[in-house]
């Protein structure tokens, strides 16, 4: 490792907002031609140490120098001055215009805007790496991926030679993820530097040279890929043994619980998300749902809690004594007043689960707050509630007159997920339920739903990580652009199968 | 390296939850820096001792006992307008239409007045006089909120158009019951008879107002505070998509807040012809559906925060009238000091929320103030 040259050297770097101290002293190598994974828990600080890179954050206090010379990065433009260039979680891109004109936005170039030559530019970098863009395409004809694809070809396009992925996978298939992997090989063979947060460890495990950790703001440590395991690098994640094996009880007694027929749901501009959708979700088992995100699972969902307009088909309800119940055109409230006790976790958790600005009683209140004939509203129940789920899921928040914004995302699902199954449910809907967790946090949700199977709830998982699913769920049901692509059981199911049907229809090749 | 670029002067972090205790005394230090700055003004441009001004808006406001009633009775109108408020700007909806509100409750209020003074006993039109007015003002908060729960219209478009309506009716009407014919004005209402006056307690004709004013203040703190219905306006106003996700009907909470909002204006249009003014002009809300909208915000739709606020606007201006006329300034010299007070309150909020770091000159430095 001494033969190699440092490209970027980070020295005492100190960043808090307000009262959390984001990064604390924190001092890391980054060499040049590596890949580095940054491995960290949810507010670990990975992300803004990288954005102190990158000229989004500035430091407290510290000294980043770059080849050797020390600089001061203050914003994104001088940055890329540094050759560095970073590849955000959310795109920044431009939906109506094209790819190449979103790759030459902000260039201050000499002469008038020459797309032509842009063009063959991006072809040249397209070819070097093996992308695969169009400079024409408009980027709201784009695919997540390919739309990850003009964010990297932006960067290199202005010359970066240090480039960072802010948890690039999250939005890939497993099959788009090998083709990323194999563009940043590329890039590695090239010569230049690259930086991937991530907290997934497989991924860790096959991309990178070396890995560094980050713990509540601090640099824990770093090693070489090749010289660790999962399990090692879990444990300094976290700070303490963590067993890795995801629990899936064998389910008893189970009973249809959730019967979709024939379901056809156009969104609100009249494109088909659902066509002709049929299962049937049982109590006591965990149904995944597998797909490319917005392949229509959260259209399925929000039909069955009753968010959604339907346009055919029917879901029913079915009780134990084998009675059903339409759901059908019912809204959330009518559907709690059939006795049918559903809960749901959206994926939205601040924006449709929970109220950002509200405190953890409050939002506890969000679905008990009718109860009784007074016109004023019951605090004191919710109150206990906030205070229970935050004793029994150790939710991380200073107190319950919090407001669930300033938690950090893990404790924020906690916080809806506690409220969502302290009604007793019977049936517990959940989509994305670990987004952006971190392995702690993934766990303990995972412990939850497996606690609900148990008591009998007909669980839905509809998640993204594959290995998840197949650890977890009992069935997994595989959406593809709407359709039932296919039912397969978890256990034995095979990764690369599920992934294929994902992509086609039915999987076949 | 070409230039060597240099920490920002100023960085702009958001602060930690801070102390009510801290929050007030940053008010309070922007407060002494806006008379400050106005004693500057004050010297440079009228070369008065600045001292004296500030006499003279304190005697314009408290001078004499009836400086003070007045006080009171303009600041009452402001805060119900405020308070009417509350409900709806919680709710996110943008309602600019207090102006047209109270206007419509006035307009009632005297139709009923001139039309039934002296055919019905004097509580029965009282009472219809406020159950008219109230209603009234529902309804012209109610229509634009209905079109937005329905369709989705633009509110601020169109609660403000509903303003210029009901200031062309009060027009119309006005030359209708103009009295002395060809003066173009209402004059006093049931001048001889009375009839429908709000009762003065004992010798205080503004009294009833006021306190009438500070229940529905009190009231409407409670009901957004700690009802079923507030906690809904609170959760729609924050976010549509919960709202629905637990069921609560948006569209319903949207019309019935705004009911309640223009319910309140109307009441204010009645307490205003009824209980002080007993005549009616296109002026007499005179732009204070829109200042009511301006002491909301600053209160932070808080409806006990805007007691305050109202307060200190009406001084300010019942203030400006003074020294307009004792130092012979322009009524322009008033609306900068007043301009330069409110600069500073809002500028405050800004130091609650965040914090200034400046560049120091050593390597080490402590980031903390």
């Amino acid at each position: 490792m001494d033969s190699r040259s440092i490209a970027v050297s980070m020295r005492g770097i100190t960043k808090t907002f307000g009262a959390t101290v984001a990064n604390d002293d924190v001092s890391l190598d980054i060499y040049k031609g590596e890949i580095l994974s940054l491995l960290g828990e949810n507010g670990s600080g990975k992300t803004t140490l990288m954005n102190m890179l990158s000229g989004i954050y500035f430091p407290d206090s510290g000294q980043i120098s770059i080849n050797g010379q020390p600089v001061t990065i203050s914003s994104p433009r001088e940055a890329f001055e540094h050759g560095i260039g970073m590849i955000h979680q959310h795109f920044k891109l431009v939906d109506v215009f094209t790819a190449a004109e979103n790759i030459v936005l902000g260039l201050e170039e000499k002469g008038k805007l020459d797309l032509k030559r842009a063009a063959a530019r991006i072809r040249e970098i397209c070819d070097a790496y093996g992308f695969d863009v169009d400079p024409q395409q408009k980027i709201y004809d784009m695919s997540v991926s390919q739309k990850q694809t003009v964010e990297i070809v932006k960067v290199l396009y202005r010359g970066a030679d240090i480039l960072i992925l802010d948890e690039p996978t999250a939005v890939l298939t497993p099959q788009e993820t090998e083709k990323l992997f194999a563009v940043l090989r590329n890039m590695r063979r090239d010569g230049k530097t690259v930086v991937i947060i991530t907290h997934k460890l497989h991924e860790v495990e096959e991309i990178s040279d070396r890995v560094a950790v980050l713990r509540k703001g601090r640099y824990i440590g770093e090693m070489k890929t090749s010289e660790t395991n999962a399990q090692e690098m879990t444990n300094m994640m976290v700070g303490r043994e963590v067993t890795l094996n995801i629990n899936r009880p064998e389910p008893k007694d189970v009973r249809p619980r959730i019967r979709v027929e024939h379901l056809t749901v156009r969104s609100e501009d009249k494109v088909l998300k659902l066509d002709d959708v049929s299962f049937t979700a049982f109590g006591g088992e965990i149904l995944g749902i597998a797909g490319i995100s917005g392949c229509g699972q959260k259209e399925l969902l929000e039909s069955i809690a009753g968010l959604q307009p339907v346009e055919s088909g029917e879901i029913s309800y079915l009780h134990d004594d084998g009675s059903a119940e339409s759901l059908l055109g019912k809204d959330p409230q009518e559907i709690a007043r059939l006795g049918v006790s559903l809960s749901f976790v959206p994926e939205d958790r601040l924006g449709m689960g929970l109220v950002g600005s509200m405190d953890l009683t409050d939002n506890m209140m969000l679905r008990s707050f009718r109860r009784g004939s007074s016109v004023f509203a019951d605090r004191r129940g919710p109150q206990r509630l906030a205070e229970r789920v935050v004793r029994e899921l150790e939710v991380n928040t200073p107190g319950i007159s919090t407001p669930v914004r300033r938690l950090s995302g893990g404790n924020v699902q906690k916080v809806l997920v506690g409220r969502e199954i302290a009604s007793a449910p019977t049936v517990l809907l959940s989509a994305y339920a670990v987004r952006g967790l971190d392995i702690n946090s993934s766990y303990v949700i995972y412990d939850l739903l497996n606690q609900q199977k148990r008591k009998g709830v007909a669980v839905v998982y509809v998640g993204e990580d594959l290995d998840v699913l197949l650890e977890l769920c009992d069935r997994i049901l595989v959406l593809c652009g709407g359709k039932v692509s296919g039912i397969v059981d978890g256990p034995g199911a095979d990764k690369s199968t599920v992934g294929l049907m994902m992509t086609r229809l039915g999987g076949e090749k | 390296m070409t230039k060597k670029s240099r920490e920002p002067l100023i960085h702009i972090t958001k602060r930690k939850e801070m102390s009510w205790q801290g929050a007030w005394a940053i008010r309070l230090i922007c407060i002494a820096a806006a008379l400050m700055v106005c004693a500057v003004i004050t010297t440079a441009a009228t070369g008065l001792a600045p001292a004296s001004v500030f006499g003279g808006v304190l005697n314009g406001a408290f001078g004499s006992p009836r400086k003070i009633w007045v006080l009171g009775k303009e600041s009452a109108v402001l805060l119900c307008i405020a308070v009417a408020m509350a409900p709806s700007f919680r709710m996110r909806f943008w309602n600019l239409g207090g102006e047209g509100q109270v206007i419509i409750g006035t307009l009632i209020t005297s139709a009923l007045m001139i039309y039934l003074g002296d055919k019905i006993p004097n509580a029965v039109l009282i009472a219809m006089c406020l159950v008219g007015s109230v209603a009234a003002g529902a309804v012209w908060a109610g229509v634009p909120a209905f079109f937005k729960a329905r369709w989705n219209t633009n509110e601020t478009l169109f609660t403000l158009m509903m303003n210029y309506v009901a200031i062309q009716l009060v027009a119309y009407f006005i030359i209708i019951w103009e009295s002395p014919r060809g003066s173009g004005k209402v004059g006093i209402i049931n001048q001889s008879t009375s009839a429908g006056w709000l009762p003065s307690i004992g010798p205080f004709k503004y009294l009833l107002n006021i306190l009438v004013v500070l229940l529905v203040t009190v009231l409407m703190y409670i009901y957004l505070q700690y009802s079923k219905q507030g906690y809904e306006i609170a959760v729609v106003g924050e976010s549509q998509s919960t709202a629905r996700y637990v069921g609560i009907k948006v569209d319903r909470v949207i019309i019935r807040t705004l009911l309640i909002s223009g319910g309140v204006c109307g009441l204010c249009g009645f307490l205003m012809v009824a209980g002080t003014d007993h005549t009616i002009t296109t002026t007499l809300a005179g732009g204070r559906g829109f200042l009511g909208v301006l002491v909301a915000w600053l209160a932070q739709f808080n409806p006990l925060a805007m007691v305050l606020v109202s307060l200190l606007l009406c001084v300010l201006s019942r203030g400006a009238g003074e020294i307009s006329t004792s130092f012979g300034l322009n009524q322009s010299f008033c609306d900068i000091l007043t301009g330069v007070i409110l600069f500073f309150i809002i500028a405050s909020e800004f130091f609650i929320h965040y914090q200034l770091h400046f560049r120091k000159g050593e390597k080490k430095e402590a980031s903390h103030v």
